[in-house]
């Protein structure tokens, strides 16, 4: 598969991207560290170690671009440019959170910067990108809409339906998996006949890529020459994302004393973490100085989550229907 | 049910749950387990712990995340003369398998005119609490009520869950079996051997005069609490469970009411058109003709299940609020009355923690 080379990526690039990357990844860590305190009450799924994709793809895309992420979502969420304070607030149940404590963790949405609600029914929100991206190319416009969803979500009959769609019609909209092997404890190998998604996915007419080392850079990448491609109305991508959750399938802690994957398979991964990997890009100084704006905004977001008060009770009946 | 006997100790639910299957996979061979994670080291919530070991994977397994065609499957093998018990973790995900559910084996015994039978069990749990929210915590078995030829049940403690469960796999209808996750660690006392608690019998748990409460799945032990508290200040509630929706005791009920003259219902889901509307409507119908009755519904708030644990507590039907509202139908002169809010806590609620 051919890719578009894009312009060569200097350092206020990876400044950009690291920024990104250290974000979620502290963002992430304090949400675990704040766990146990049971200030926040709701299932948190996190992307500790997934980072990668979600800014790789989300690095390549405009303000105005749509993301569609799933309940595994504070990555592509922040990547987008969703506000941290909100998220916070969001799941600590308050008033100021993103959907005003009304959706917690499984359920973020940012529309001012074009993050989809997410879902925590796997698979639902697929064919809503691609909706989406159906109104976009109806109204002439050269946004386009990137799918996130993880590799249970393409058991879902409507992974397919929605494939089909999307290529039928040349619709801007690129399909991002997220493969970390397993739905909840269950690996893909004891879920899929073969391992060969992409050339399931090829046979609707739709490029596939797949990068199996979560390398940011080559996401990025992939991400760009999709996105072009989607700008020229030539229709979806797919690309397949290895990736390693580190953390276990919901809630704060690691699970490798479990028994259903080994300490050894992250360590792996830990080699390549993407997180480090840019840093050490860059010079110490700015590296320093990113990670300590970054601890910054993170305690200031804690603090105004803490701070802002629980919804009042009559918020209980407000938007059932749309605009009361 | 309360009293224990020899071969009686208490068990949760979820341990009645599991031994009720243990023993149906015993002695019938035609019985298989399947669905998303039954075979993890979580076992859904430990409520198929053991089984594979038991029972190897060729009756027990996993499945990839397709609950339409998962339930398709179901349907299939028990035309062919098995018996699949398919779980589902959340009853929300069985919006996934509607079609298959609603449209075939609701369906299919009648519209083949008996040449086929679809005998299987749906198993499908309430979430609640620690931001369970809009897509983790609905009760939707008003849903499968509505349409002829799907069995409707929901235990609300460890007895029930064995005997209606061991009812529900020995029956040749599809059952949508509804459980409760608070409910999970709650223990009750439950005969080691195999027993069926028939499906279609409702059960009176405490008696009472002045008013006939009707409690659906978990909303029962909330309702036994405001029985306890409301006896403190002589108010005598009948609290029936009716055990099984589908079909549904109404007798029972009927009897009750036409002596108290007052039905309050509470459901763990909404009264639109809901298991309590059609409870309701069915005591009018058969009662009209007696002394009028007093009747009242209680059920979610009509609003989406907020995570929020403040607007979630104003979501929920709670001991508390059942008391009160019982009140106000029994001494609607006296105003102004509430319970003591310790009083009215639920400890099984209280020490529930998630995430999941
Ligand atoms: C339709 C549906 N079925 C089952 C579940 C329960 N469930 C929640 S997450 C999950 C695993 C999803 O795996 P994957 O798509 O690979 O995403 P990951 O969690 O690994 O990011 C399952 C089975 C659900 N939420 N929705
Ligand atoms: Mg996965």
């Amino acid at each position: 598969m051919a890719l578009a080379s894009g312009p060569a990526l200097g350092i206020a690039d990876f400044e950009r991207i690291y920024r990104s990357l250290r974000l979620i990844r502290r963002a992430e860590e304090e949400v675990a560290r704040i766990y146990p305190s049971d200030k926040i009450k709701s299932p948190v799924h996190l992307s500790i170690g997934q980072e990668a994709v979600s800014v790789g793809i989300c690095d390549a895309l405009r303000r105005d671009d749509v993301v569609a992420p799933t309940y595994r979502g504070h990555a592509a969420y922040l990547a987008k440019g969703g506000p941290l304070r909100e998220l916070f607030a969001e799941l600590y149940g308050k008033a100021t959170g993103v959907a005003g404590g009304k959706g917690g963790s499984m359920h973020l949405i940012d529309m001012s910067h074009n993050v989809l609600g997410a879902s925590a029914v796997v698979g639902t929100t697929i064919p809503l990108a691609v909706g989406y991206a159906l109104a976009l190319k109806r109204n002439k416009s050269d946004r386009v809409v990137v799918a996130f969803f993880g590799d249970g979500a393409t058991e879902e009959g409507v992974f397919a339906e929605s494939l089909n769609f999307a290529s039928l019609h040349k619709l801007p909209v690129l399909f991002v998996c997220e493969n970390n092997y397993y739905a909840i404890h269950t690996p893909i190998t004891r879920r899929w006949a073969t391992n060969r998604l992409c050339e399931r996915v090829a046979t609707y007419g739709i490029p596939v890529h797949r990068v199996e080392n979560g390398d940011v850079l080559m996401l990025r990448e992939l991400a760009a020459g999709a996105v072009a491609r989607m700008r020229r109305g030539e229709g979806p991508s797919f690309i397949e994302c290895l990736t390693y959750r580190w953390r276990e399938h919901v809630g704060p802690n690691e699970d490798y004393d479990q028994g259903y994957r080994a300490r050894d398979d992250f360590n792996r991964w830990l080699k390549d973490d993407q997180v480090e990997r840019i840093g050490r890009m860059m010079s110490d100084e700015s590296r320093a100085q990113i990670d300590s704006e970054i601890e910054l905004d993170i305690a200031d977001a804690i603090e105004f989550a803490e701070s802002s008060p629980f919804p009042e009770i009559d918020k209980l009946y407000t938007n059932v229907f749309a605009g009361n | 049910m309360s009293s224990p006997a020899t071969n009686q100790r208490l068990l949760t639910y979820v341990d009645a749950l599991r031994e009720g299957i243990a023993q149906e996979m015993r002695s019938d061979p035609r019985v298989f387990l399947f669905g998303l994670d039954v075979d993890d080291h979580k076992a859904i919530q430990g409520s198929t712990r053991g089984l594979v070991q038991e029972f190897g994977p060729e009756r027990v397994f996993g499945t990839p995340l397709s609950e339409d065609a998962m339930t398709g499957v179901a349907i299939g093998a028990a035309m062919a003369g098995m018996r699949p018990i398919h779980v589902h973790i959340r009853m929300d995900f069985l919006m996934l398998a509607m079609n298959q559910l609603i449209n075939i084996a609701a369906k299919s015994s009648y519209m083949y005119d008996g040449q086929v039978k679809v005998p299987m069990v749906i198993r499908s749990m309430i979430g609640k609490s620690w931001g369970q929210g809009a897509q983790h915590s609905q009760g939707l078995h008003a849903m499968f009520m509505h349409v002829p030829g799907l069995k409707v049940v929901a235990p609300s403690n460890a007895y029930d869950a064995k005997g209606a469960l061991i009812a529900a796999i020995r029956d040749d209808n599809p059952v949508i079996f509804v459980e409760h996750r608070l409910l999970y660690y709650t223990d009750a006392f439950v005969p080691e051997e195999s027993f069926a608690v028939p499906l279609g019998k409702a059960r009176v748990c405490t008696n009472g005069d002045d008013i006939t409460v009707v409690g659906i799945s978990n909303m029962l032990v909330e309702c036994l609490r405001a029985h306890e508290i409301l006896s403190d200040i002589g108010i005598a509630a009948e609290v029936i469970d009716p055990i099984s929706l589908v079909p549904l005791d109404i007798d029972t009920i009927v009897a009750s009411v036409k002596r108290t003259g007052r039905l309050l219902v509470v459901d763990n889901a909404w009264t639109n058109c809901g298991a309590s509307a059609e409870i309701v409507a069915r005591v009018i119908e058969c009662a009209q003709n007696g002394k009028p009755i007093q009747v009242r519904r209680m059920g979610y708030a009509p609003t989406t299940c907020p995570t929020t644990p403040v607007l979630e507590q104003a979501f929920y039907p709670d001991p508390g609020k059942i008391a009160q509202a019982v009140h106000a139908m029994v001494r609607p002169d006296a105003n102004g009355w509430s319970p003591d809010p310790e009083r009215a806590k639920l400890a099984y609620q209280v020490k529930f923690r998630g995430p999941f």
